[in-house]
């Protein structure tokens, strides 16, 4: 179906170049200007992948990315399981972002951990007019009596608290000190703030280090360190993520004293500034806070990827470069343990996939991980972009893409849509919006940010998971019935 | 009965809006028109001088009493003072806290749904200070406000204020209908107070519909919380009140759009009546000492 396999790299990117010109076309004049800046293709060699990013979505276009209150609740925050995060403000931020992340927990749910349940404190006219620091203050203490277990409160501003200047830290610091050095955490994620929910990462991983790091100074370790102490930093436990994750780093000797943030707790947070090595998965919602640890507490970051065998190998041999013989022999031993699975995967799945092309337009860091994935399971990837990505990211997805590949950076509706139209891929991996779109137009689906409610995807058990699902949408008999035989 | 006339007051803070607007709306009550006043400032004082006492029971003190505004009846918010005048208070937060603005949009809705204007011949806003944001705009908004009145003098900061509100009813002049009924100079017996008032009204296009003197009457009668028209019906000031209401009642349909100028026509003006020395611009932006002046008043 796919003709991108069969053709060179030069007629591939002379097809991409002539298809960023049609769709500009559609344009009026100012914005082709501007959405020129954001769509390209990767040339070998180039520093970056030649578009611009992080730039304010222009009104009129369908964008895909999310607010910053998405980035510090939804992303940032939201999975620390027996903290209570309020959203703060009138109840639809709350609401319709209610457990809608898939970030897995263990945990008796409304009794230690609270991680499906919705906290809002429903904001009334007479609220944005009266102002609701006293409203704060009364859910924080009804969430005391009725949720004696919680271990932290998190504030989740939503537009209105910047609007009106409600002063959340006052009312975080009195009920701090009421509730005997109780973590109450105010942060000014309003959704208005910034150009998508990334700034939202960064506000939530700045009040981590002022309302939870800086909390902690001059206090004892609540644990006995050991020299094997990391933390996986960036893992949402998306389906259980962090789980398939967290057992190779302990098979190989060392000790995961925490996981940001999926299953994750607060006492998990407190604990990280004394591990040795932090592990970071996803880089653009976490490199804040692991840069500001390498700073402050001298801990040392590497960005790891465990999606399928070749980059899993290499990131377990990066991790144990950090530590002595013994763990670098047991990244050894892990990854011989895990050959006989993943051939067993790859011979059964790689037949029916080879040379099938795919198309991705993601958030934070799978425009880039997946692709080794991909890859091991002989496919190939003919586009890719990021909803909210950074240059540093587009730095980091060369060693990635190949030679041509289309990137489209914050893409919108309608571009993707002519993009995939043209291209024709055998698999678009994307979320939930564009899912229904491809899918009609009789092209194979595959959601990249829930994982289409199945997963893990990281790990060598995560790895089988992926290559069934891939299968199971680009095989799919359906795609055969999509097609009105009087329009053969 | 005339067709309902909704007028406003607008003006610099401090500048006497309050006292000049009740004064005004009794004396229209003594020529029998039907008041209803809608303070829109959370100090809740306009009608504080025909109720005798400040408003209590504000729209949105009310309302977050009760839950929200949709709880409120009409009768519980609207209080019936001097001359029959019925007079509501929005209220609002304490300073520092909460929106204001989103509480003067809230209240007018509130009057608007429960019929407060039915049976009345006039509606008064009187809006705190500076327009601030959108919420103060409201009364000059479509199907609100038709005729606004700004309260000034001739000090340099309440013409400042007067054509930034010129500027705020042009915005929305087109839109909704609204017009400059006219400046309404409080005296403050600053120098050449009354030609300055009449040039400024000039270059905005309306004119100065009336020069309120200033008497120490209107001080008395504010300390026992009442009107002149009520306190000292007979004397001189009651009697420019009247005449004040009489000018007003008689500029139906004389609004305009104005046509506000730029901060240096503003300075030129002043200039122009001798009140500020043209300064070399050169000298803009030094210190006294590095002009070589030594005795700065």
């Amino acid at each position: 179906m796919s003709v991108a396999v069969a053709e060179t790299v030069a007629e591939i990117k002379a097809r991409n170049k002539e298809l960023v010109q049609e769709v500009l076309k559609t344009y009026p004049e100012k914005t082709a200007k501007r959405r020129a800046k954001h769509l390209g293709l990767y040339e070998e060699g180039k520093p970056d992948c030649g578009v611009k990013s992080n730039i304010k979505s222009i009104p009129g276009v369908m964008t895909i990315r999310g607010c910053a209150y998405a980035g510090s609740k939804g992303v940032v925050w939201g999975p620390i399981k027996d903290m209570i995060h309020i959203s703060h403000g009138p109840v639809g931020c709350g609401q319709y972002s209610w457990a809608s992340r898939r970030n897995y927990y263990i945990g008796t749910t409304g009794v230690d951990t609270f991680g499906t349940m919705q906290f809002t404190s429903d904001f009334q006219e007479k609220d944005i007019v009266f102002g609701g620091d006293k409203k704060l203050a009364k859910i924080i203490d009804e969430i005391e009596v009725l949720f004696p277990l919680n271990k932290g409160i998190s504030v989740q501003s939503e537009c209105p608290i910047g609007l009106i200047g409600d002063d959340i830290e006052a009312v975080s610091k009195a009920k701090t000190k009421e509730y005997a050095g109780k973590t109450i955490v105010p942060v000014r994620c309003e959704g208005f703030r910034g150009v998508s929910q990334s700034l939202g990462h960064h506000i939530a991983n700045d009040a981590i280090r002022d309302w939870v790091f800086d909390k902690m100074e001059g206090k004892p370790a609540r644990f006995e360190s050991t020299p094997y102490d990391v933390a996986i930093i960036g893992d949402y436990n998306i389906g259980g993520d962090a789980w398939s994750s967290r057992i190779l780093l302990e098979e190989m000797g060392l000790r995961v004293v925490a996981q940001w943030s999926g299953d994750g707790t607060i006492a998990e947070l407190e604990a990280t500034p004394r591990a040795k090595l932090n592990v970071l998965h996803c880089y653009r919602s976490m490199n804040y806070i692991s840069r500001h640890m390498e700073e402050k507490y001298g801990t040392p970051w590497v960005e790891y990827n465990f999606f399928g065998p070749s980059k899993i190998a290499e990131s377990l041999r990066k991790i144990a470069s950090h530590f002595d013989e013994t763990i670098k022999e047991n990244a050894e031993k892990v990854i011989a343990k895990y050959q006989a699975l993943c051939d067993a995967v790859i011979a059964k799945y790689r037949p029916r996939l080879e040379g099938k092309t795919v198309m991705l337009y993601v958030g934070g860091l799978r425009p880039r991980h997946v692709i080794g994935a991909y890859e091991d399971l002989g496919m190939e990837i003919v586009g890719t972009g990021y909803e909210f990505g950074h240059n540093d990211d587009y730095q980091r997805t060369t060693h990635y893409v190949k030679d041509g590949t289309l990137i489209y950076d914050d893409v919108t509706g309608y571009e993707f849509e002519k993009f995939v139209e043209k291209v024709q891929p055998d698999l678009v991996g994307s979320g939930i919006k564009e899912k229904y779109v491809f899918q009609k137009m009789g092209v194979p689906f595959r959601q990249m940010h829930s994982w289409d409610y199945s997963g893990p995807y990281h790990g060598y058990d995560g790895f089988a998971i992926f290559a069934r699902d891939m299968d199971m949408a680009i095989n799919s008999p359906v795609w055969k019935m999509t097609k009105a035989p009087w329009a053969a | 009965m005339a067709a309902l006339r909704q007028i406003a007051f607008y003006g610099k803070g401090g500048i006497g809006k309050s006292t000049t607007s009740q004064n005004t709306l009794a004396a229209l009550a003594e020529m029998g028109q039907k008041i209803l006043i809608v303070g829109c400032d959370p100090k809740a004082d306009s009608t504080r001088l025909i109720l005798h006492q400040k408003a209590q029971d504000t729209i949105l003190s009310l309302a977050a009493e009760a839950g929200s505004v949709e709880d409120l009846e009409l009768e519980d918010v609207m209080k019936v003072g001097f001359n029959d005048i019925r007079c509501v208070e929005s209220g609002g937060p304490e300073p520092g806290v909460g929106c204001a603005g989103r509480g003067v949009i809230t209240s007018i809705n509130f009057l608007e749904e429960n019929g407060a204007y039915e049976g009345v011949d006039y509606v008064s806003y009187d809006v705190l200070g500076d327009v601030v944001c959108g919420g103060f705009a409201m009364p000059i908004r479509e199907n609100k406000a038709q005729e606004i009145y700004i309260v000034m003098s001739g000090e340099m900061m309440a013409m400042y204020a007067a054509n930034n509100i010129s500027k705020g009813i042009l915005k929305y002049a087109n839109s909704g209908g609204v017009r400059l009924g006219g400046l309404v100079c409080n005296e403050r017996q600053t120098d050449k107070e009354y030609e300055l008032a009449e040039s400024l009204a000039g270059k905005l296009g309306t004119k100065l519909i009336y020069f309120v003197p200033r008497d120490n009457i209107v001080q008395h009668a504010e300390l026992r919380r009442m009107t002149c028209i009520e306190f000292a019906p007979e004397s001189k000031q009651a009697e420019h009140y009247r005449n004040l209401a009489t000018k007003i009642h008689a500029n139906v349909g004389n609004g305009t759009i104005p046509t506000p100028i730029t901060m240096d026509e503003l300075e030129d003006l002043l200039m122009e009546h001798g009140i500020m020395k043209a300064v070399d611009e050169s000298e803009i932006g030094k210190k006294a000492s590095e002009l070589g002046l030594t005795a700065v008043a």
